[in-house]
């Protein structure tokens, strides 16, 4: 399954890209395995997803808990707990 | 009237509050955050997605209008580069009544600090960059708003 990813803040920064076009492995079905899959892919992601709590996400603009399915997503964002106002 | 607006320009909240204010309305409450140059602070970057977070701060808006009677809202957040000094942050809301006005207003700052993408960046005069860790005391306070 093709899965467009974009980082923000400090998640981007580790990454070293603001997105990507990732082809996920059939057994990467929901954020808790989107996660790990990028932290073991490459010494980036391991930087990036180390501690995968410190993380949130939003798939196709909807904010998600960690357990959500990616059946049908099509870009998931990737970020730090949110620092505005 | 809602008005909501994420922008790179600086806020000029006269202005803003003159359009804002353009029905005359019985109550208006305000929130006015500003860029702190506490431990030598040089520069404050906010980093923003460019869809979700206008639209964070719009469902924010409407979820305030539904809550309370209100007759005006504007929520206008900055980004970019800014200086200790520059406002970050306006929220305007107005109501027939004082107590719809304050309560959207709080309402409005405290949920948009735990529900919109916006992340600080800090630099320092001393060369230090450091994103801004998100307070669990802003979690508690925009729960409780449920």
């Amino acid at each position: 399954m093709a899965l467009t990813i974009s980082y923000f803040a400090w998640v981007r920064e580790r990454m070293g890209v603001a997105d990507e076009v990732a082809e996920l492995p059939a057994d990467v079905a929901d954020l808790t395995a989107l996660l790990a899959w990028l932290a073991a892919r490459d010494a980036r992601g391991a930087l990036a997803f180390a501690e995968p709590q410190r993380i949130r996400a939003a798939i196709d603009g909807v904010m998600m808990g960690p357990g959500a399915p990616l059946v049908g997503a099509r870009e998931v964002a990737l970020f730090p707990p949110v620092t505005g106002g | 009237m809602i008005r909501v607006a994420v922008q790179p320009a600086a806020i000029d909240v006269g202005s803003e509050l003159d359009l804002h204010d353009a029905g005359g309305h019985g109550a208006s409450a305000s929130f006015i955050g500003r860029v702190r140059g506490d431990g030598g602070l040089a520069e404050l970057f906010l980093e923003h997605h460019p869809v979700m977070t206008e639209a964070g701060l719009g469902d924010l808006a409407h979820a305030a209008a539904d809550r309370w009677q209100l007759a005006a809202l504007t929520l206008i957040h900055r980004v970019g580069a800014m200086a200790p000094g520059d406002t970050i942050v306006l929220v305007l809301a107005s109501s027939p009544h004082r107590s719809e006005a304050l309560a959207a207003c709080e309402f409005l700052i405290d949920r948009l600090k735990t529900d919109v993408m916006l992340w600080k960046r800090e630099t320092f005069g001393d060369g230090r960059v450091t994103w801004v860790e998100a307070r669990a005391g802003d979690e508690v306070r925009a729960e409780r708003w449920g």
